[in-house]
């Protein structure tokens, strides 16, 4: 990467972007901003939620018209503005986070789907449609059958699809936006060798991720936004995380180990030879009061359904589950949260909250019993609790009767937090707390869990990232494939010990 | 043959449980089994069977309406009415004029849903009281009697007589459901704005993103159930004799039910020909069977009812759960 990069920079970009601005409402959404892609090169877009990294996409693609002044250079061509059809007439191809794919369709159809568009109906050729769909898949070196529907396909596969999909509209440049989000380590890979397999065929590549690591690996430049301005752009060369996160927020972030000695608090819950066979076997661990266990691993390791099964969500086939020192059998969550148990799930957005519901239903639903006057449920206690967990946990919202959706995701997720912890817990498993919150609002969810072992609550800390648990656990045990491997304690081990065993 | 079980699972179901019904029924009743027999039901089903392939393809492309058996009331009153005008008019002037009608009436729906965004239940729930307010109100109720003789006159195209002096005939009806089923299926499988219909259903916001004319998804597809339904509708005139302004009141019920037994989704992107068709005769055999079997009418619903419980679970139920040596093949895999 480093030779490649002092090769290029004297290159004609392929894309070109000057005096981009864009307005909605009134609101600034990009300033004055400039962006260039060479031929051929993995280039990342880097900037928090709300920095204007999906407007810029989608005035590359044509979807919205930036203000009048814009010049947009695309392979030679001078353009004010695109429209959809121009650019994907001339090569430019988005590979959208919701990959925008037809499950019902089968695999050849899905790639070969520009071949069933035009304005007027024609008889549709499925064999040549096969054929495409083969070749593009070939090029990334990958078989799938083409006549099967694409619902029988795994996410990680239904992605190579959409790039497959991009390759038969002759692409030239391809946006990724969030291509890993819901892949596992190894799919990632996968993922990240087809990404220079593409560049090395010619094909540009604008990948915009929330993994920065990932960002450091496959790219040689990098473009940063910062609300709605350009912040620079940058070879990846010498680049580090905490750098690139300083330019993403503008503020610097020391991280510290926050783990401390707990051993002398009393036990909270207690696990012995937990099993779900085919998921987690032989799994033991204590918490105590007022300690954060952290739990990592790769996806697939078991730790989400440990913990369902820790809520009462799965049943495991052997073991014993102790809290407070009485065995407890949960045969539904209603009977973990009344025993002190609270989950916040891993997919907040489509589990954890209800999102055309509003910040304040949504954070007593897990505690109506609370809320009730007469008999009847109360506004006005409502508005007292709800109040209550907005000060304590410092969420930023307009009104109470918003719809949560309106609240940013790093807020979001404090609702979230807050609606469990108004249960009154003893126990609270936060599965993957910090999956879609921008980097500067996951120091602040951080900041919440560690005030809230302060207060002697137990909690223990699901995520696949090792440095959040790293330096926001007492104690961190690593899983793999459904067993527990190891256990470190930050206090005495660095990252870099625990990320080899894990990544290992 | 594995492979064509797994991805057609409704459509063998559905022959599965047509094939229980029927040899049920043979036994049952001495008339059931017979080609006579299996003609008439034909005969019978075709109007539905129109209906059916139209309902199919706004539910493929996501939609639903409540309004096209009225809309066909509609259709055959204003077609009767307009036939009389011309002082009679021929098979062809009364399909184009009953097809132009249905269009019209379906493009009304398809307006509402996609100018005012009001969804596909509401809006055809309400022309559905439009359209059937309409005609109770100008027509007082009042039947049509005297319809062309082109078009009260059965037209028989084939008809043979077997050994046992029971008579097998093909009628028109059963040709012009031919014809809608056929043109349906070359529709939805074999054209570009067919497949872009499926898209377009199975998920709209990455259609509207490659450029697909999202606006014209819903007039085509609401329109081909309008022209469906104004074609079904003077051929129901036609089996009938007659046009009575609510003889096809309550009829999308029953014709909803069956396409969806026949492996639609409600929510769109899915749904073939052959599973809707299925779909009705399955329905039409349990009625049928029934009634020669001198069971009362009021029980029909009921029973009906409780077949399309059981056809539409076994549809859902993975067939691999059902056929123990299906499930072998997958772990091989």
């Amino acid at each position: 990467m480093t030779g490649r990069e002092s090769a290029k920079s004297g290159q004609k970009p392929l894309l070109s972007l000057r005096n981009i601005n864009m307005t909605f409402g009134g609101v600034r959404a990009l300033k004055d901003v400039s962006f260039d892609v060479l031929p051929g090169e993995v280039h990342c877009l880097a900037g928090e939620n709300g920095s204007g990294k999906s407007t810029l996409i989608k005035i590359i693609t044509g979807v919205y018209r930036p203000q009048d002044g814009a010049v947009i250079e695309f392979d030679g061509q001078t353009y004010s503005h695109m429209s959809p059809v121009t650019a994907q007439n001339s090569g430019i191809q988005v590979i959208w986070q919701d990959l925008a794919l037809f499950p019902e369709m089968t695999v050849a159809e899905n790639i070969a789907f520009q071949t069933l568009l035009g304005r007027w109906p024609r008889f549709v050729n499925y064999n040549a449609m096969r054929e495409k769909a083969v070749k593009a898949l070939a090029r990334l070196d990958v078989t799938l059958d083409v006549d099967r529907p694409l619902k029988d396909y795994a996410i990680a596969q239904r992605q190579i699809v959409a790039i497959a999909r991009a390759l038969v509209g002759e692409a030239k440049l391809v946006f990724m936006d969030e291509p890993t989000a819901s892949l596992t380590q190894s799919e990632t890979d996968h993922l990240l060798d087809i990404v220079r397999t593409l560049s090395a065929s010619g094909v540009a590549v604008v990948f915009v991720s929330h993994r920065l690591a990932e960002v450091l690996e496959i790219s040689s430049r990098l473009t940063v936004l910062r609300d709605g301005a350009l912040v620079g752009a940058y070879s990846t060369e010498g680049m580090t995380q905490s750098r690139i996160t300083e330019l993403m927020t503008g503020k610097t972030f020391d991280q510290t180990v926050r783990a401390r000695n707990v051993n002398a608090n009393p036990v909270v819950l207690e696990v012995e030879a937990l099993s779900r066979p085919g998921q987690f076997e032989d799994i033991s661990f204590a918490v105590r009061r007022g300690e954060t266990l952290g739990i990592t691993g790769l996806l697939g390791a078991g730790r989400t359904e440990l913990a369902l099964s820790l809520f009462g969500m799965l049943k495991p086939r052997s073991g014993t589950v102790k809290l407070e020192g009485k065995p407890v059998h949960f045969s539904s969550n209603r009977d973990a949260i009344a025993a002190g148990i609270a989950y916040l799930s891993e997919d907040r957005l489509s589990l954890g909250l209800i999102q055309p519901q509003s910040i304040a239903d949504n954070l007593v639903i897990s505690s109506l019993d609370k809320i009730i006057s007469g008999g009847l449920l109360s506004d006005s206690r409502k508005r007292d609790l709800v109040a209550q967990w907005i000060a304590d946990l410092g969420v930023k919202i307009g009104l109470q009767t918003d719809a949560i959706s309106t609240l940013s995701g790093g807020n979001q997720q404090r609702i979230a937090i807050a609606k469990w912890l108004a249960t009154d817990p003893k126990l609270l498993i936060l599965d993957a707390p910090t999956v879609g919150v921008d980097v500067g609002a996951r120091a602040g969810i951080f900041d919440i869990v560690a005030k809230l072992a302060e207060t002697g609550l137990a909690i223990i800390l699901i995520s696949d990232e090792v440095p959040e648990v790293y330096f926001n656990a007492d104690r961190v045990l690593h899983m793999a494939k459904g067993r527990v491997v190891d256990q470190f304690l930050p206090a005495a081990c660095s990252l870099a010990e625990i990320e080899a065993a894990v990544y290992a | 043959m594995r492979k064509a079980v797994q991805s057609h699972a409704t459509e063998f179901a559905l022959i599965a449980v047509i094939a229980v019904i029927s040899l049920f029924l043979s036994f049952a009743t001495d008339r059931f089994f017979s080609l006579g027999n299996a003609f008439d039901l034909l005969n019978t089903s075709s109007v539905n069977i129109i209906f059916a392939v139209g309902l199919l393809v706004v539910l493929i492309a996501g939609g639903i309406d409540i309004s096209f058996a009225v809309a066909a009331s509609v259709v055959q009153y204003v077609a009767a009415l307009m036939l009389g005008w011309m002082g009679g008019g021929g098979w062809i002037s009364g399909l184009l004029i009953a097809g132009a009608l249905g269009v019209l009436l379906g493009a009304v729906n398809a307006f509402l849903i996609h100018k005012f965004r009001i969804i596909s239940i509401v809006a055809t729930i309400a022309t559905f009281n439009i359209y059937f307010g309409l005609l109770m109100f100008f027509t007082r109720g009042v039947s049509i009697y005297n319809l062309p003789d082109w078009l009260t006159s059965r037209v028989i195209l084939f008809e043979h007589e077997m050994a046992d002096g029971s008579w097998i005939e093909i009628t028109l009806p059963v040709l012009v459901m031919l014809i809608c089923v056929v043109a349906t299926w070359v529709f939805i499988t074999r054209t570009t704005t067919g497949r872009q219909l499926y898209a377009f259903g199975d998920n709209p916001e990455g259609a509207r993103r490659f450029g697909i004319n999202i606006g014209a998804m819903q007039f085509i597809a609401f329109g081909w159930l309008g022209l469906m339904a104004g074609i079904g509708g003077l051929i129901q005139a036609h089996y009938a004799q007659e046009v009575v302004p609510n003889a096809l009141y309550g009829r999308e019920l029953d014709v909803l039910a069956a396409v969806v037994l026949g492996g639609a989704r409600l929510g769109g992107g899915k749904g073939s020909v052959l599973g809707c068709v299925l779909g009705v005769l399955l329905i039409s055999i349990t009625q049928n069977g029934l009634n020669l079997a001198g069971v009362s009418p009021y029980a029909f619903k009921m029973i009906v009812g409780a077949i399309i419980l059981v056809a539409i679970t076994l549809s859902n139920t993975s067939i691999e759960k059902l056929l123990p040596f299906m499930r072998h093949e997958e772990g091989r895999k």
